[in-house]
């Protein structure tokens, strides 16, 4: 028969509901405020603590307002060509206009060296041309649809385009820091663009993966590892080359956003399909199976939100390599082709020595590639270290 | 009580194996027999303690039960509130689903039966909202009683499982298995993850609910002393099948299976001048997918003779209600541990 009395008389008993509350459950307003925290307050709190990662993600909202905000960062039409402006140096912004805070640049006379045909500038000390903020300028229809002529900085009188070279220009004659602006816009949304489309595939393909397991796992685990096991250079360039030539810059556009994404949902896919397969063992998936949860619940309410943390922080992490792909592509003269605008395109301007040697500012879209490049990946980590606030 | 008697789950032949796959096409190269022939019935009311080695199909055994898991052969008699019996084992999951509300399960480890993204509202409250409790109030205020009914604040129930320690959370898995009044409860090892203090208050908890809502349990357990504590019968078994089956009293007091004898004398006893009677096995537990021939366990029985390894012992009933599979059941004289 059945024993009556407690194994453990010292212990605190069961016997009524106000009896079992020990000393522990006195709980100051601190740990009150953990206790009813929701995994993303938790994710947060840790992620915060991540200095890195802290900067890294302020670096990118700058990124992306930038991105957002092209048209009014940019003072010159990024199309506007001018031979008589063909690769000119950065030119220096002065502040002071005796003592007095009035910004302005010096005007630059251009002329063809009778000797070598190169062209040299000679700064001219005595037009002092006064630099303006929020300025009129070039027209543009901000977002597409508004239309509007304000730009952040700009010169009074004169066009723009003829007296400021804050970066200098191109080969020919473009103003680099309004041509960085769009490139800026161009890379970063195709980088957003191609991740968003290869975490369609890579959870799609990765959750039929690790929730049905069997032979179809097998077939798509496969299949990633063949596509990983291509070397990414030759293969991007037999797919860009395929791209007829006849194609609108919309349309390459699509295309490269397409062949990047096409080749990067590997790693989603692996995350997804890890994550998968190790709820589907979870003791609490199982609870929610025998509580009699269908299982499109089981899904979305319970498996789902498991994961959603790590898919972000994978994504943050496939970012930078989204980036790098469309800037490689473009920089090989395979992806984006003038007069479309990305950091890739800047920089094939800058493939040659002797370009490099004569005006190495053509150099400078390669320095938001690398901040952005790095920002992404601290920011990745951070959000991998906070993914799992239970682990 | 009038219906301590009526059956309540009866379980005949049940058995479950797991295929072993090899090679490229996958091909089944041989069986796990995890659960082989298993045959015990629980009567309302009461306990019945599946007690064994990790690896003997103690949990496989309880899955099978709630249909967590699909058996491969035999039946599973559960009584509905019609009081008829019904084979769950053939029923199709849809079938299965409605009676999923009178058997619940316990889990083991209370870290990973919780959803750690959900509040205890949301865990306890889960099983009502998808069997039909649709009004917030009513189910907050369930969800209430229940953490009241198993010693925890009301309160509490905004707040995600991470602000709570084991045995808590041992609670709240219980509250959750009562939500929808269940009639048999399946605890797979409910204290094994638990502080020893700590699992003193589960059982306690456990007994005075099964007193105060006429609970039926199912108690899977490898810890002999929690199963003399809790339970009126104990079913022992070894590699997938039941060597032995009755009351705890005489389980304890005279085993009639030598692997019985074998369990008892490792439980641990406060008086050392009995330690020295401890029977140590020796060799390892029989790999279920590949046993020996004949009975099982004769390779590490002290007592084996010859058709031991030759003939599988048929389980009988040596005495009202004690059941054994052994050859040699009605000769030997085993030792039991006296109760105190």
């Amino acid at each position: 028969m059945k024993e009556t009395t407690p194994i453990n008389p010292e212990s605190t008993m069961a016997s009524s509901p106000t009896e079992t509350l020990p000393e522990e459950f006195a709980t100051s307003r601190a740990e009150e405020q953990i206790a009813i925290a929701t995994q993303w307050q938790l994710m947060w709190w840790r992620f915060r603590k991540h200095k890195l990662a802290m900067a890294g993600s302020i670096i990118l909202i700058l990124f992306y307002i930038v991105a957002l905000t092209v048209d009014f960062l940019a003072y010159a039409n990024p199309y506007t060509s001018e031979a008589q402006r063909s690769l000119m140096r950065p030119q220096a912004i002065h502040w002071f206009d005796n003592g007095k805070l009035s910004p302005h640049v010096y005007g630059v006379t251009g002329a063809r060296d009778p000797k070598t045909f190169k062209r040299v500038y000679v700064t001219d000390l005595e037009t002092k041309i006064s630099v303006r903020l929020f300025a009129k300028g070039f027209e543009y229809k901000w977002l597409g649809f508004i239309p509007c002529n304000i730009h952040l900085i700009g010169v009074e009188d004169t066009r723009a385009e003829e007296t400021l070279f804050v970066l200098g220009t191109d080969v020919q004659g473009r103003d680099l820091w309004s041509r960085l602006m769009y490139g800026t816009q161009t890379s970063l949304f195709i980088g957003l663009a191609s991740v968003v489309l290869s975490l369609i595939l890579g959870v799609a393909l990765g959750g039929i993966s690790g929730y049905y397991g069997g032979i179809i796992d097998t077939i798509i685990q496969r299949i990633i590892e063949i596509l990983r096991s291509i070397p990414t250079i030759p293969l991007w360039l037999g797919l860009a080359a395929a791209l007829p030539g006849t194609w609108s810059v919309q349309q390459v556009y699509l295309a490269i956003t397409l062949i990047i994404s096409l080749l990067g949902w590997t790693e989603l896919a692996r995350v997804v399909r890890g994550r998968f397969l190790s709820l589907r063992q979870e003791d609490f998936v199982m609870a929610a199976r025998l509580a009699g949860c269908g299982q499109m619940r089981i899904i979305f309410r319970h498996m789902v939100p498991s994961f959603m943390s790590h898919i972000i922080a994978a994504m943050t992490l496939a970012l930078p390599a989204m980036i790098i792909s469309e800037t490689s592509l473009s920089f090989l003269g395979l992806g984006l082709r003038p007069p479309a605008i990305s950091w890739g395109v800047l920089l094939q301007d800058a493939q040659n020595i002797q370009a490099l040697a004569i005006s190495p500012w053509l150099l400078i879209p390669s320095i938001p590639v690398i901040i952005a490049v790095l920002a992404f990946n601290f920011v990745g980590d951070g959000l991998r270290d906070a993914a799992d606030p239970y682990g | 009580m009038a219906n301590m008697e009526q059956i309540l789950l009866e379980v005949k032949g049940l058995q479950k194996f797991f295929p072993i796959r090899r090679g490229i096409l996958q091909r089944v190269v041989g069986q796990v027999r995890a659960v082989d022939d298993v045959t015990f019935h629980i009567n309302q009311g009461e306990t019945l303690s599946l007690v064994g080695e990790s690896g003997c199909g103690k949990t496989t055994t309880s899955r099978c039960i709630l249909r967590a898991i699909d058996p491969t052969a035999g039946e599973i008699y559960f009584r509905t509130d019609a009081c008829e019996m019904l084979n769950i084992a053939a029923l199709p999951e849809s079938r299965v689903q409605p009676l999923r509300r009178c058997m619940q399960m316990i889990f083991q480890d209370p870290f990973s039966s919780l959803n750690p993204r959900m509040t205890l509202l949301d865990i306890v409250g889960e099983p009502l909202l998808v069997h039909g409790m649709t009004d917030h109030q009513e189910r907050q205020d369930r969800v209430a009683e229940l953490l009241q009914l198993v010693g925890m604040r009301p309160e509490y129930m905004q707040r995600f499982p991470h602000a709570f320690s084991g045995g808590q959370r041992q609670r709240i898995g219980i509250a959750r298995a009562l939500a929808l009044n269940p009639r048999l409860v399946v605890a797979d090892e409910p204290v094994s993850a638990l502080d020893v203090s700590v699992q003193a208050q589960i059982l306690n908890l456990l007994l005075k609910l099964q007193d105060q809502l006429g609970l039926t349990y199912l108690f899977v357990a490898h810890d002999l002393s929690v199963v003399k504590h809790i339970s009126e019968r104990v079913a022992v078994m070894y590699v997938g099948r039941i060597v032995e089956m009755a009351t705890t009293e005489e389980i304890f007091g005279a085993p009639r299976h030598p692997y019985t004898e074998a369990l008892l004398s490792s439980v641990p006893k406060p008086d050392p001048r009995l330690r020295s009677q401890r029977i140590v096995l020796e060799g390892e537990v029989a790999d279920p997918a590949n046993p020996p021939s004949g009975c099982y366990f004769h390779p590490r029985c002290r007592y084996a003779t010859d058709i031991c390894s030759e003939e599988t012992p048929v389980q009988e009933e040596v005495e009202t209600g004690h059941y054994v599979a052994c050859h040699r059941a009605h000769e030997l004289s085993l030792r039991g541990i006296a109760r105190q």
